[in-house]
Order: structure tokens, then C-alpha cells, then sequence
């Protein structure tokens, strides 16, 4: 009787002690008796709500400051020192994040992604530089950008580049806009993020090829004036679409243009418009048949674009990391062995199996085959209007900063000796 | 000179009428991106059940040291005398002698508090994140070690350069109203 009483209780003992240890850790914690006080896991806060927003009230009222100084006060001094404060605070102080060029991927991805929300303020930094370039020109590049006034300050000596290097470089912000924007959408990469030159400056620390990147950059931009905002910047694509049917725009003379040819070499950029040579373009006689001829290439150009965009959309999918993953584990199954790879290994230990992964590549390569075709065309589109433009003839009697490519930073208004 | 102005209505009509579809253009962006508007910011943050330990996040932040430190969820430890997480599997004496110690850089105190337990803290000054500590706690003890991201530390990039190679998607953007994942139990929450 007492032995099956004993086995009872072993049994009991055993069942109870099985099922408590599937709810229960290895160790269970101590219960101490010395009066020992648990510390607490110490979790300092993130950056408070409030201070985000005073980001955006600091970007507005730098804005309009911006575009006080450059349209009303016409001081290129204030607009020095606005930069040189811009550079300081969300350069330095905030570490050049958050900001507007980069916000881009942000809306973009909360428009293909349908899990991805999109914080208030990187909305706000990416809708208010637009809204104020329709309005008032490019004041946002002159003051509120960080990355502008790094460049800003460090010009020296500017070199006037040939026109056709000007265009020509100038697509390169198209590419590079086409090229965030389909690795946004596809939630694969933030490539503007991801290879921000000037970031590294901010921060004092940077991998040691963006470092290389930024202070090149920065060399560069001692002769070549502004070599991001001009030949890279993404946002600076949409901001010149504003900026050229601008409300109001910086003008070099307050009052009438005397035709003095003071303000030609003010600008580094090369952005002001001489007056047209009305009695040359009417003798060259090349113009109506060259504009048919650039009018009827634009839908080949287009045609070319997308059929450029098909063709890479396979190694632009690569940069995906699980097309990347799909596509080593297919091509190179032995890799499996390899206990170096971390990705595949981590992939193995997961437990998962080949087929989700490879339907999922397989997803994303169909959004960069559609997403590619398009930034394609878009592309072919661009140079194709580019193209045209440069036969296309405007009447300018003044001289006259270039809408679109204007920084709105005011050197030039120094330069005219018109009084208002 | 009539013409001259007529030619100059015509251009500011056009310049006009683009303005006006570009800013209807704007509004119609911010409009749809208002809809999927969260008035919270994001934050980055680990899922430490997902955490793989692969080490990366000590060599990839764009802090240097890592904006990853290890911290301890004293509600998981056994108060063990016998740490994973803080002494080499081959270690030759349960004492704080260097060459006993998991941690490159010393990072974690041991304290003595009763027989047989001993608490273990975690000096973030030294911490750099590259997961030994919660590799051996997880593999032998309770797993009360792991990684998050301190907040105080990370410049919350937008494109956090970790998440991007972490091999197991640990890392993702939460409301900073939820900034911290620390584990209060030794069982994901879902699961219950």
C-alpha cells in the first residue's frame, strides 16, 4: 500500500513537473532572501514627438526666412548666414536626418507598401520645400538644405562648365531620382539614404568609402560649384519642375535690366540665361526641321528606355536581398555548406523552406520588371525632351537667372548696380 | 508692341496653368499619403525572439560603437553562478578573472548576492553589441541577455544600415511610443 502511494506520487510528481517545465525556464529566478532589489532594464527614451515637430517649425520658418531674404530683402549676406545656421542645425546638431531629399523614398514606399506608415513630419519635410519652390523659386536649396550649404561655403573658384556638359551631367538626377524611387517601391533599398555623401560629414564618422565620397564631393565643389545639387540630387529634379512655373522667382535687377553684363560671371552655377541672338537663330534656318526631327526621336527615346529598363530589370532585382538570397541558393546550392555565410545559414537555421522564398523573389522580380520598364521610359522621355530643348527658341532680351536650375542664392543680386 | 504682350499673356497663362496642376499634383500626393499619416515617429527596434546573434549589428551601425547594446531582462535570470552569458564554455574558474570572461570588452559586472547567486549588469559605456554574451545566455541559460537598440545612442536613420544586413529581419520601424522590445518573458507573447 505505502509502495503504491510511493508510485503515485512519483507519477504525479513526474506529470505536474513535465507540464510546469514547458511554461517554465531552464533556471527559474531565485528567490532571494538577503533583501536583494531587482534593478531595472535601463531604457533611456527615444528623441521626444515634440522636438520632431519643432524640426518642421524650424524647416518652415527657415523657409520663409529664405524666401524673405532672397525675393523682398535681396541679401545675399542673410542668406549666408541662414545657411550657415541650416548647416549647424540639421546638419551638425541633428546629424542630417531627417531631410527632405531623402523623404522622397519615405512617400514613395507608403504608396506601394500598404503596411508602411509614413510619419507626419517626413511628410511635412518632403510636401513644404515643394510647396514653397512653386511659390517663391528654389530658396529651399539657398538656405534650408544642409547639403547645399556644405557645398555653398566651400565654393572657391567656380569653373564655368560647357553647356553640354551641363545637360548632359544634369540627367544624371533623373537616373538617379528613377533609380530610388523603383528601389523605394519595391522596399528594397534606400539608396538615397544609403549613399547621402555629406551624412558622413555631419556625423564625424563615416564607412570609409563614403567618407572618401563626401570629402571628394566636397574637393570637387571648391571649382565645380554645388556638384550634388546639380548632377545628383534627386529631390532637386522635383524641385526644378516647381521652381520653373514658380509664383514669384529671385530676379537679378529690382527694377529694369540695363543690359550692363556685370552679373554673367556671378553665378557659379552657370544658371543665368544671356539674351538671345535673335538675328543668329533665324540664320542658322535649322530650327523647325531640327525640332520635327527631336519631336518624332522622343517616342523612339521612350521606346529605347523601356527596352533598356526590361533588359537590366534582372540585375537591378539583385539588389533585393531575398531575390539575392533565391537566386545564390539556386545558382550555388553547395553554399548551403558553407558556415561562413551568415545570410544562408541564418536562412537554414530559420527553418524555412525554399519554395516562400523563391515565390517571393519571384514577386519582387515582377515589380522590378513593370518598375523597371517604367523608370525606363521615363528616362528615354527625359533625354528626349532634353533634346528638344535645346532647339527650342525662347525670346530673352534681359539677362536672366534659368528658373529651373537657379539655387535662389542671391550672388548675382550683388553684382547688379541698378538701384530699385 | 500689341504683340509683344499678347505673346507674354500667352506665356504667363501656360505658366500659370502648370502651376496650378503641379500644386494639384502636390495636393493630391499629400492627400494620399495623409491617409497612411501616423502622427507617432518611428523608431527602430530588435525582436529579440528573432535575433540570430549573428553579430552584425556591432559592425554595421553607423555609430561606432553600435547604437545595439546587450541589455539584461533581470525578470528572465537565474542569478546563475554557472553564466553563459558571461563566462567562456572553457573557462577555468567560476570567478571574474579576464581570462574567464565571454565579454571582449568586459562589459558585463558580475556581483555577488547571496549563495549561489550572482547578478549580472551591463556597462553600456563598453557594451559595442556583438552578441557573445547573448549568444551563450540564450544557448545555456534563460536567455534574460539580448540586444536592442538604445535610443539615447541611435540617430535613427532612415534607412537604419543594420536592418538592412540583418539575416533574419530582426530589426524593424515601430511607433516610438513602443520604442522598447525588452523580454518580460521567455516565451514570445503571440503565443500564449
Amino acid at each position: 500500500m505505502k509502495k503504491l502511494k510511493y508510485i503515485f506520487w512519483t507519477v504525479a510528481f513526474v506529470v505536474l513537473y513535465v507540464a510546469a517545465s514547458a511554461q517554465q525556464q531552464r533556471f527559474p529566478k531565485p528567490e532571494f532572501e538577503s533583501g536583494y532589489e531587482q534593478p531595472t532594464t535601463i531604457t533611456p527614451e527615444p528623441r521626444a514627438l515634440s522636438l520632431e515637430y519643432f524640426d518642421v517649425l524650424v524647416l518652415l520658418v527657415v523657409l520663409s526666412l529664405a524666401s524673405w531674404l532672397v525675393l523682398k530683402k535681396r541679401s545675399r549676406q542673410g542668406v549666408l548666414w541662414l545657411s550657415v545656421f541650416t548647416l549647424i542645425y540639421f546638419g551638425f546638431y541633428r546629424d542630417g536626418c531627417i531631410c527632405s531629399i531623402g523623404a522622397i523614398q519615405n512617400v514613395t514606399l507608403s504608396f506601394f507598401d500598404p503596411a508602411y506608415a509614413i510619419s507626419l513630419t517626413a511628410l511635412l519635410f518632403f510636401l513644404l520645400p515643394l510647396a514653397f519652390t512653386l511659390f517663391f523659386g528654389r530658396t529651399f536649396c539657398a538656405g534650408a538644405c544642409p547639403l547645399g550649404a556644405i557645398q555653398d561655403l566651400i565654393i572657391i573658384k567656380p569653373i564655368s562648365l560647357p553647356k553640354w556638359l551641363n545637360k548632359t551631367l544634369g540627367l544624371i538626377p533623373y537616373i538617379y531620382l528613377s533609380l530610388a524611387v523603383l528601389f523605394a517601391a519595391t522596399g528594397t533599398d534606400f539608396i538615397i539614404c544609403r549613399y547621402d555623401p555629406f551624412v558622413g560629414i555631419f556625423r564625424m564618422e563615416a564607412k570609409f568609402h563614403m567618407a572618401v565620397l563626401g570629402v571628394s564631393f566636397l574637393l570637387m565643389g571648391m571649382f565645380v560649384a554645388r556638384p550634388y545639387c546639380r548632377f545628383f540630387c534627386p529631390y532637386g529634379v522635383l524641385l526644378s519642375w516647381m521652381s520653373r512655373f514658380s509664383k514669384w522667382h529671385l530676379s537679378i535687377t529690382p527694377s529694369a535690366c540695363i543690359q550692363c553684363k556685370l552679373c554673367t560671371n556671378s553665378c557659379p552655377f552657370d544658371a543665368i540665361d544671356y539674351p538671345t541672338n535673335e538675328k543668329e537663330v533665324v540664320k542658322s534656318g535649322l530650327g523647325p526641321k531640327r525640332f520635327l526631327v527631336y519631336a518624332v526621336l522622343i517616342p523612339v527615346w521612350v521606346a529605347a528606355g523601356v527596352f533598356v529598363g526590361e533588359r537590366t530589370h534582372t540585375w537591378l532585382s539583385k539588389a533585393n536581398p531575398d531575390v539575392y538570397l533565391a537566386e545564390l541558393l539556386i545558382s550555388n546550392p553547395e553554399i548551403k555548406n558553407d558556415p561562413d555565410n551568415i545570410d544562408v545559414q541564418t536562412f537554414l537555421a530559420s527553418g524555412k523552406t525554399m519554395e516562400p522564398l523563391v515565390e517571393e523573389a519571384k514577386i519582387i522580380r515582377g515589380k522590378f520588371y513593370i518598375g523597371s520598364m517604367i523608370a525606363g521610359g521615363f528616362l528615354g522621355l527625359v533625354i528626349g525632351m532634353t533634346l528638344l530643348n535645346t532647339i527650342v527658341f525662347r525670346k530673352r532680351q534681359d539677362y536672366l537667372p534659368h528658373k529651373g536650375n537657379c539655387f535662389s542664392c542671391a550672388r548675382c543680386v550683388d553684382y547688379c548696380p541698378v538701384e530699385k | 508692341m500689341e504683340k509683344e504682350s499678347k505673346s507674354k499673356n500667352r506665356r504667363e497663362f501656360i505658366q500659370s496653368g502648370v502651376r496650378l496642376s503641379l500644386a494639384m499634383a502636390l495636393g493630391s500626393v499629400s492627400g494620399l499619403a495623409l491617409s497612411k499619416v501616423v502622427k507617432d515617429d518611428y523608431v527602430w527596434q530588435i525582436d529579440p525572439f528573432e535575433c540570430t546573434q549573428c553579430g552584425r549589428c556591432a559592425t554595421d551601425c553607423v555609430m561606432s560603437p553600435s547604437a545595439v547594446k546587450c541589455v539584461h531582462a533581470y525578470d528572465l535570470c537565474g542569478y546563475c553562478d554557472l553564466c553563459g552569458g558571461y563566462l567562456k564554455p572553457d573557462s577555468n574558474a567560476l570567478s571574474t578573472a579576464a581570462e574567464n570572461q565571454l565579454c571582449p570588452t568586459a562589459a558585463i559586472e558580475r556581483k555577488f548576492i547571496e549563495e549561489p547567486y550572482f547578478e549580472y549588469i551591463i556597462n553600456e559605456d563598453l557594451c559595442i553589441g556583438c552578441a557573445k554574451c547573448v549568444k551563450g545566455c540564450t544557448a545555456f541559460g534563460n536567455g534574460s541577455l539580448h540586444l536592442q537598440i538604445i535610443h539615447s545612442i541611435c540617430d535613427n536613420c532612415n534607412d537604419c544600415s543594420i536592418a538592412r544586413v540583418c539575416p533574419s529581419n530582426a530589426i524593424k520601424r515601430v511607433p516610438a511610443s513602443e520604442a522598447y522590445f525588452i523580454k518580460g518573458d521567455f516565451t514570445k507573447k503571440s503565443e500564449s
